[in-house]
């Protein structure tokens, strides 16, 4: 199944990847490749994985890599720190925005602008340059100013946390987004804001992981490729239209293919 | 399952000073009783009613007991075995800086408090005290042309003598507590702050103490009148140099406001705390009190505490005054074997009093850091309120914090509000941090001083950039 995309080199490889916590295995061998101007969906039960997979590609410490490589253009990046991961262009959105009492929205998102910048020699903000690009991005997901203001996502309503973290992604602009559940807990309008959002913020140089439950996400964001998981494996690729024989079958059609491989 | 080892190394530091200046200093035996005192007041030179003072007080503490309710542990202190009274030899009587040592100036400038005429501080006026004696007050004659009196207190005690006599022992009398007690008996010098009725004062006034010898305590007695419808905004610093042995530190500070008089006392404390095993640091011992006398007055009290090995101190209010205001903000870190136990009390005496607590404990290695507070509403507080918060973030998991709100209500038209939380600064937080490209370190300081961010407020511009940085600074280290 291979697309007229892949002239260019590969954004991520994740190879034959195999990671445990608490020596429990969670991850038993994915292997997934995107490439520039890909979008990738990732579907599968809850607990199969998916979340898993994105907080170590992101580096979560709390996983163990047992086996297989991460490559982020072309660099094996398993033994980085994920502040370096993010700097040099991993975005990771949180299926559960986390809330950081006491540090305001602003600083939050112009310390982490900057790292980002920095990384990229980029010229850092000062306060005053990052309040001119903030409000432009601020736009992308039609949030007020007001958020800046407060702690990092503290008091947000769910869909107030999903469209911050759209706005960070558009602010550090990464060469890949993994989005996990960024769908999930929004209504029809917040839903269609983020996806548009995603749409306008990613280009032919990025490269876009969706986890999702819904198709209602992939009706807006129309992925390349549809990768089902399933116990820590991913037992089956295809294209969008996978997306919507999973809705229509539900996941224990899938346990199907567990048989069968 | 927060990664302990990248957190024990975040919150090592060393101590920037450290340092001891090499300088001859007369010190007088070790060891406390009635000659000594005399020989203390007789060295400065004291009216009688000082030394009647002392003497009374070194009698009262003679029949006191240490307390030891609080939730501290500390080897016992030995008060024959230590020295006090320590001065840097200097000539008799100096008339300008010009006259002080050197080495004492090149010292303050060390730890950046610059006392030169050409060097100093230009917004601040600054009365540095070396172990028993004051070196030097900078701003004096610009603060004379406002009324306002800034000296340190053996100067007051000789040209202002009325006014100690009136006020000294009235808000901490010398029978209040232990501590108090022995410091009324030898207290040696500290400064001296008088602002005359409807004066605001002009600049912000600050103390820098600095214990410099291993062996003799420092006992500083500092006293801050405002008159009627004045106000003054007091900065107050301290560190001490690195020993492997305990220094006693037991200061007073008295402060007193008259009607719609403001004073505002704020304290970057950071003595010695000790080593990573606990071996030496600064026993902290210190009553801090003030007496919102007047109608509508105010006394704010805003500290960060972050050295000492122990810290036992509770700035308090005594609200007076009909409608007269107390707040008390405090941020207090403690780190590998330190163990603080510390926070206020208000005392609501007049009507239509209020008062405002807000405390931060911040606890990491091994350490203790506990926060003790009693609101009291008195017959006469009828409409009278309170509100406190007090907060405890634990980092790294062998680290304990403690809160003991003593609550005393004896009117019923009063209303007293209490809240409090405990927090760890968890892996999720610090992962998401990191995942947006700030560093493990920057992402716990980042933290830390949010969480810290109600106090910081309150300080002083300057104080609050200093404080943070201090805080960056004392969990600061090498990420593993």
């Amino acid at each position: 199944m291979q697309s007229k995309m892949k002239e260019s080199d590969p954004i991520l490889e994740v190879e034959n990847l195999s990671a445990s916590t608490d020596n429990l295995p969670i991850l038993k061998g994915v292997s997934l490749t995107v490439y520039p101007g890909e979008i990738h969906a990732i579907m599968g039960r809850n607990g199969c994985g998916k979340s898993t997979l994105s907080k170590i590609i992101a580096g979560h410490p709390s996983y163990n890599i047992t086996n297989g490589d991460i490559k982020f253009l072309g660099e094996n990046i398993n033994s980085l720190e994920p502040e370096q991961r993010s700097q040099s262009g991993i975005f990771l959105g949180f299926q559960y925005p986390i809330e950081i009492p006491g540090v305001s929205n602003l600083e939050f998102l112009r310390v982490s602008t900057n790292a980002r910048r920095k990384f990229l020699n980029k010229e850092e903000l000062d306060t005053f340059d990052f309040e001119e690009l903030v409000k432009e991005k601020l736009e992308i997901v039609k949030m007020d100013h007001a958020f800046l203001s407060r702690s990092v996502n503290q008091g947000f309503s769910g869909g107030e946390k999903k469209r911050n973290e759209i706005l960070q992604m558009a602010l550090l602009e990464p060469k890949i987004a993994i989005l996990d559940e960024t769908d999930s807990g929004l209504d029809i309008d917040a839903l269609r804001i983020v996806a548009s959002g995603i749409k306008k913020i990613s280009n032919a140089q990025t490269g876009i992981i969706l986890i999702t439950h819904y198709q209602r996400l992939l009706d807006e964001i129309k992925p390349n490729y549809v990768h089902v998981m399933s116990d820590g494996q991913i037992i089956k690729t295809g294209e969008s239209d996978l997306a919507l024989e999973l809705e229509e079958k539900g996941y224990e059609w899938t346990d199907n293919f567990i048989k069968e491989t | 399952m927060v990664n302990e080892n990248l957190v024990k190394d975040v919150v090592k530091e060393p101590y920037k000073y450290g340092f001891v200046t090499d300088i001859e200093t007369e010190k007088i035996e070790k060891g406390l009783n009635e000659d000594i005192i005399k020989l203390i007041s007789q060295k400065k030179e004291e009216p009688k009613f000082l030394l009647d003072f002392r003497l009374k007080a070194f009698k009262k503490w003679q029949k006191m007991k240490e307390p030891d309710w609080a939730a501290l542990g500390y080897k016992k202190i030995d008060y024959q075995d230590i020295i006090y009274y320590s001065a840097p030899k200097q000539k008799e009587k100096i008339s300008s800086l010009d006259e002080v040592d050197p080495k004492l100036l090149e010292t303050f400038d060390k730890l950046g408090i610059p006392l030169t005429e050409q060097k100093k501080l230009t917004n601040v006026a600054v009365d540095a005290v070396f172990d028993s004696v004051s070196i030097a007050t900078t701003f004096r004659e610009e603060l004379a042309e406002h009324g306002v009196i800034f000296c340190s207190i053996s100067e007051a005690v000789k040209n202002h003598a009325d006014l100690i006599e009136k006020y000294l022992g009235t808000v901490v009398p010398a029978s209040d507590n232990y501590f108090a007690a022995l410091n009324s008996a030898v207290f040696s010098d500290g400064s001296f702050v008088y602002i005359p009725k409807g004066v605001t004062c002009p600049m912000d006034l600050s103390s820098y103490f600095r214990i410099n010898s291993g062996d003799s305590g420092q006992f500083e007695r500092t006293l801050i009148i405002a008159e009627e419808s004045s106000s003054v905004s007091y900065l107050e610093g301290c560190t001490a140099p690195m020993f492997d042995t305990n220094t006693l530190h037991a200061a007073v500070v008295e402060l007193i406001a008259l009607d719609d008089a403001s004073i505002k006392y704020s304290t970057v404390q950071n003595w010695y705390a000790g080593d990573e095993e606990g071996i030496g640091g600064i026993f902290n011992f210190v009553t801090k009190r003030g007496k919102c006398l007047g109608k509508r007055s105010k006394i704010s009290w805003s500290q960060v505490e972050t050295g000492s090995a122990i810290t036992w101190k509770y700035p308090s209010c005594l609200l007076l005054g009909e409608e007269s205001i107390g707040e008390f903000y405090s941020v207090a870190l403690t780190n590998n074997l330190q163990q603080a136990d510390t926070g206020t009390k208000m005392i609501h005496i007049g009507a239509k009093t209020k008062s405002t607590i807000v405390s931060k404990g911040i606890s990491a290695g091994k350490s203790k850091n506990s926060y003790r507070g009693l609101v009291k509403m008195g017959t006469k507080a009828t409409g009278s309120r309170n509100y406190s918060q007090c907060d405890s973030m634990l980092i790294g998991d062998q680290a304990s914090a403690n809160t003991f709100p003593y609550i005393k209500s004896q009117q019923p038209n009063s209303e007293i509000e209490h809240e409090a939380s405990t927090c760890r600064i968890s892996e999720d937080q610090l992962f998401y941090l990191q995942s947006r490209g700030i560093e493990f370190e920057e992402a716990v300081s980042m933290m830390v001083s949010g969480f810290c961010r109600d106090v910081f407020n309150q300080l002083p511009m300057e104080f609050a950039a200093e404080a943070d940085k201090l805080l960056a600074l004392k969990l600061e280290g090498s990420v593993g």
